[in-house]
């Protein structure tokens, strides 16, 4: 017997094996994916009380198989007699070697014809084996529409004429960046969570985490790959500290880091370390490298920010971006003191795409109280608590705000 | 992220609909359907609904424990709410794109709302 956690673990690294033995077999992706939830379902239902048998993948394949000649004989005649064609066309004329063949599949469900919301449900639901439910309360949406969501995805392949197998090398690259920023997504919705469904949403950091270490073991050399990867263990390591017993968020300078996850750090830093020695830099390993400089101070006074300011100039330059640009700011404040920092704000305003950016009134905000300009910091954080679309930002602006004293009370 | 995409009418909005023939009408909602059919398959549709006249709504008031309605204030507003796609997209310039396809839009009867996010990052 085992406990519906193992065989839960199992279900879902033996998902995407099982759907790629019955897309290889059959070709048709569409049918064979919800033939497969099926398939896991009723394992997820049976073997926890009637025990595992011994070839966990043969009676997924079978199960499934049974399941998709079902679906198969139900659709419609119209339906069918399209099925019966296409059953007809011959397979994959060479079968791709059997240890690519997640990559294959991870990369059919981040194709570009799909939108990121789609490529984000179908890939959790393809490739990480989770249920529509399950993403559904991972992501604050209603069942029905991840079932949407996941059906029109795979309509939209479907039309897209995409086939099974490994993109053209031209395209390759670009596919394999579409992958990356799914998985930082996903990783992204389940880090951020604070409240209410948390629990069921810190998963989603795990599932980012396990799927990127799936891939890294088909992409052993891709820099990229690795830099992700190392981007977030270093980051998930302090996910315990990041918010106190009430959910409400506690900034870097103030987080307990004893309570950081040492050996994920540890993993993080030697893999971005030797990743940084031998492969082309890239944007992922440059976030990676910064994470890992915040992850190596033991105290916030420690950090070294000319370090972190080095690692963000390199990283405007190869992936520019708001957030990028006002966490260089933060660096020049750290390491010049905060008028520099104040200087700089005031010149990348001029860049209409930061002029309206909300985080641009927190840093101003930050930078003040730095500076020691209360009245202004004041000020500034509740139009950033004004101006935020984040709760528990909001709610971290406010505290700050109400911290500091009216200038009557000074 | 969420946004709602809030449609409201106006005197102007209904004259213009009400002197259209039964083949503009169809037009215009034709628009409609292809917008919703889009987003479906975009997967970015959550949910999308047309209110009834506001001469049907209600005000509800709880006091000291009982429930009691009015007509709603509604009735002889202007503007009010016509109808509303809540959707889930990447950026607010998606968002502002799809808005724009709305047909109201070009009455400037249109509004965008970000919706307020559970998750947030430390600073």
């Amino acid at each position: 017997m085992s406990t519906a956690a193992q065989v839960e673990d199992l279900l879902r690294e033996l998902a995407p094996r099982v759907l790629v033995a019955l897309v290889r077999r059959y070709g048709d992706f569409d049918t064979c994916e919800d033939a497969v939830q099926e398939a896991l379902l009723a394992a997820a239902l049976q073997w926890p009380s009637e025990g595992v048998p011994g070839n966990p993948r043969g009676w997924l394949i079978t199960v499934a198989s049974r399941r998709r000649a079902e679906i198969w004989r139900n659709e419609s005649a119209r339906r069918r007699r399209e099925e019966a064609a296409a059953s007809l066309a011959p397979p994959s004329p060479e079968p791709a070697p059997v240890v690519d063949d997640t990559l294959t599949l991870l990369l059919l469900c981040c194709h570009p014809s799909l939108t990121p919301v789609s490529q984000v449900a179908l890939t959790l639901r393809a490739v990480g084996g989770l249920s529509t439910a399950e993403i559904a309360r991972a992501f604050l949406v209603p069942e029905a529409t991840v079932a949407q969501r996941i059906s029109r995805a795979k309509q939209r392949i479907k039309a897209s004429g995409a086939q099974f197998r490994m993109p053209a090398d031209a395209d390759r690259s670009e596919r394999i960046a579409a992958v990356l920023h799914v998985l930082y997504l996903i990783f992204n919705e389940g880090y951020t969570a604070t409240s209410g469904s948390a629990l069921l949403r810190v998963e989603l950091t795990s599932e980012a985490i396990r799927l990127t270490r799936q891939l890294r073991t088909r992409l052993p050399e891709d820099g990229e790959v690795a830099g992700l990867l190392a981007l977030m263990l270093l980051t998930d390591a302090r996910r315990p500290a990041r918010t106190d017993a009430d959910g409400a968020l506690v900034p870097l300078a103030d987080q307990d880091r004893s309570k950081w996850d040492a050996p994920a750090i540890a993993e993080g830093i030697t893999l971005i370390t030797k990743t940084l020695a031998s492969a082309p830099i890239g944007p992922y390993q440059l976030q990676a490298a910064i994470a890992a400089v915040h992850d190596e101070a033991s105290r916030y006074e420690d950090t070294d920010w000319r370090q972190i300011l080095g690692l963000y100039e390199l990283l405007r330059r190869s992936a520019p971006g708001p957030m990028v640009t006002l966490n260089r700011i933060v660096a020049v404040a750290m390491s010049q003191g905060p008028q520099a920092g104040l200087e700089a704000l005031s010149a990348a305003e001029a860049d209409p795409a930061l002029a309206d950016h909300h985080r641009v009134d927190a840093v101003r905000a930050h930078l003040l109280e730095l500076a020691g300009d209360q009245e202004g910091a004041r000020a500034h954080y509740l139009r950033a608590a004004r101006r935020t679309l984040s709760v528990p930002e909001r709610r971290y602006l406010e505290s700050r705000a109400a911290k500091l004293a009216l200038p009557s009370q000074v | 992220m969420k946004y709602l995409i809030l449609i409201y009418s106006n005197p102007q909005s209904r004259q213009i609909w009400e002197g259209f023939s039964d083949a503009q009408r169809a037009e215009g909602l034709q628009h409609y359907a292809a917008l919703n059919e889009d987003l479906s398959a975009s997967g970015e549709l959550i949910v999308s609904e047309a209110l009834s006249d506001p001469s049907l709504a209600k005000r509800v008031l709880v006091r000291e424990g009982r429930t009691t309605t009015t007509d709603g204030p509604f009735a002889e507003a202007k503007e009010h709410l016509a109808g509303f796609f809540l959707i889930e997209c990447q950026s607010i310039e998606r968002a502002i794109a799809i808005a724009a396809r709305v047909p109201e839009a070009a009455l400037g009867l249109v509004d965008v709302r970000p919706i307020l996010d559970l998750s947030g990052l430390e600073m």
